[in-house]
């Protein structure tokens, strides 16, 4: 007899506001790590806070993608079909959600939809479960939604990620779109989001005064 | 799960509707095109907008968009042409407090979201503060583009030269560029938005701004966003830089000089007042004890 299913959010319309709003406030503030409190619990490798951005996010309308991990246990997407209705499809390039809880692994990111120049907006979300979220240290980057500029770190990731997001932004405005989820915590890295060469920063990370000189190339035109 | 507490926390009181109106379905789809809408800055996300229970004109775009974000401890603040005392602003206050019983202010301060046709507050928004725009034309390329396929390409190619074309003639007929409001803006160095029919005086307000703003169109079924901190550029030309409306004097009521000011007929013997639009940002003054001449 299957194990008994996990239960999803206890009250659905404010839990769904909730983890949406931390949604929203981390994608339009990147760099900015938000707390995400959520009671569920889903079955393993899936973390709550995966479960909770996918409960909030995701329906019918959907595809999801999930890796390995998540694939290798039915539970999984037993789950996440019961409480969101999404389709789980096997190739990336079809999710407009991708779940990863081996974020190591991580798929190319042009394995997933950039959107087309049309229609940017058709274009993958990945939702990452990492083990270490900081800010303040790391990366740093520059772009909408940041005061000079934003450093954030997340582990682990692919050794050729920052290659990868440096890639990714220069294809604005294709492109995909990152949450990161640690336990209690969210951060977002929209595709506008610019690395920064760390050593050509002044002194410490918050420059605000950087935002002007580099609003002109802040997003690279695909014709001028 | 336990039915009668899930009835009691989500579908308010006496009206039968659930919280914000919309159904939880519309909602989550209104969110995601909200994320790609900040992921991608000024660029017109198509939504299945929903027919809404006011007429088209109204905010249908803007009440979507507030019922999608909007939270149990939120407090809305509603404004048209800056007065919190209009019609359509009662109208949209009084829809969120029986659908949604959330607390409403006509304070720009204590606001958590401020849902808005026409203006941007006086008062400096906040981090943390979400400005949510009722917006009747998404499109700034539209007059000059009837065809969606075409205007949709020209975004894509980031071929802006009809704007400057529109602006220059602008110049070439008036001496300057006579676009006062809904006055084109490039964000960051990417697309070309149309802030909706704000007066220009209100577009360097844009710039930089630390809340979010979000954009919603009902009729045409487009949200668009400016993330916060968000280099926000209203197009000029070199020997014509972007200038804001300037008023010759203060605001009859409460002194208030750099203010957008609406004009008020007094009687029909040429009698006229000029007065702040932004209601709030007036009568803050005035308790603050400023005054104008016809206070």
């Amino acid at each position: 007899m299957a194990p008994p299913l996990a239960h999803g959010f206890a009250d659905p319309v404010h839990a769904g506001q909730a983890m949406f709003r931390a949604a929203m406030e981390a994608l339009s503030r990147p760099g900015r790590i938000r707390p995400l409190v959520t009671a569920l619990a889903p079955p393993a490798p899936l973390t709550p806070e995966l479960a909770a951005l996918a409960l909030a996010l995701t329906d019918p309308d959907t595809p999801v993608w999930l890796d390995a991990p998540l694939r290798a246990d039915p539970a999984v997407a037993g789950f996440l079909r019961f409480h969101t209705g999404a389709p789980i499809v096997a190739a990336p390039a079809q999710a407009a959600f991708a779940l990863i809880a081996d974020p190591a692994r991580c798929p190319a990111f042009t394995d997933f939809a950039p959107g087309t120049p049309a229609y940017p907006d058709a274009s993958a979300t990945l939702i990452l479960a990492v083990d270490t979220l900081s800010d303040g240290v790391g990366q740093p980057f520059a772009g909408p939604g940041i005061r000079g500029t934003a450093r954030l770190e997340a582990g682990p990731l692919p050794a050729d990620w920052a290659a990868r997001w440096a890639a990714n932004h220069a294809g604005f405005p294709l492109g995909i779109d990152c949450f990161f989820v640690a336990p209690g915590r969210l951060a977002g890295l929209p595709r506008s989001a610019r690395p920064v060469d760390a050593e050509t920063l002044p002194g410490s990370g918050d420059s605000a005064g950087s935002d002007d000189s580099a609003g002109s190339e802040a997003l690279p035109c695909t014709s001028r | 799960m336990n039915a009668p507490d899930l009835a009691s926390a989500t579908v308010s009181a006496g009206t039968g509707y659930n919280f914000a109106y919309l159904d939880e379905g519309t909602k989550r789809m209104i969110r995601r095109a909200i994320l790609k809408a900040i992921a991608i800055p000024g660029y017109q996300v198509p939504f299945a907008a929903r027919e809404m229970p006011m007429p088209y004109g109204w905010g249908t775009g803007g009440v979507q968009v507030t019922a999608a974000i909007l939270g149990a401890a939120d407090v809305l603040k509603v404004i048209d042409q800056g007065a919190d005392d209009t019609t359509n602003a009662v109208s949209i206050r009084r829809f969120f407090t029986a659908t949604a019983g959330i607390a409403t202010t006509t304070r720009t301060a204590e606001a958590t979201v401020i849902q808005t046709r026409h203006r941007i507050p006086e008062a400096p928004l906040a981090e943390g503060q979400v400005l949510v725009y009722q917006v009747p034309i998404p499109e700034p390329l539209r007059f000059l583009e009837p065809r969606e396929t075409e205007t949709r390409q020209l975004h894509a190619l980031a071929e802006y030269g009809l704007m400057h074309v529109k602006l220059y003639e602008d110049i070439a007929r008036h001496g300057h560029i006579a676009t006062t409001y809904a006055y084109p803006v490039e964000v960051a160095g990417r697309y070309v938005m149309d802030p909706s029919p704000t007066p220009k005086f209100d577009n360097p307000k844009m710039d930089d701004c630390p809340a979010l703003q979000l954009f919603g169109a009902g009729r045409e079924k487009r949200i668009y966003a400016i993330p916060p901190h968000t280099r926000v550029r209203s197009l000029d030309f070199e020997d014509h830089p972007f200038r804001v409306q300037s008023f010759d004097r203060p605001c009859a009521l409460c002194g208030a000089e750099d203010v957008y000011l609406d004009e008020v007929v007094l009687d029909d013997a040429g009698g006229r007042m000029f007065v702040c639009s932004d209601t709030d940002h007036c009568e803050t003054r005035r308790a603050d004890g400023h005054t104008g001449e016809a206070a």
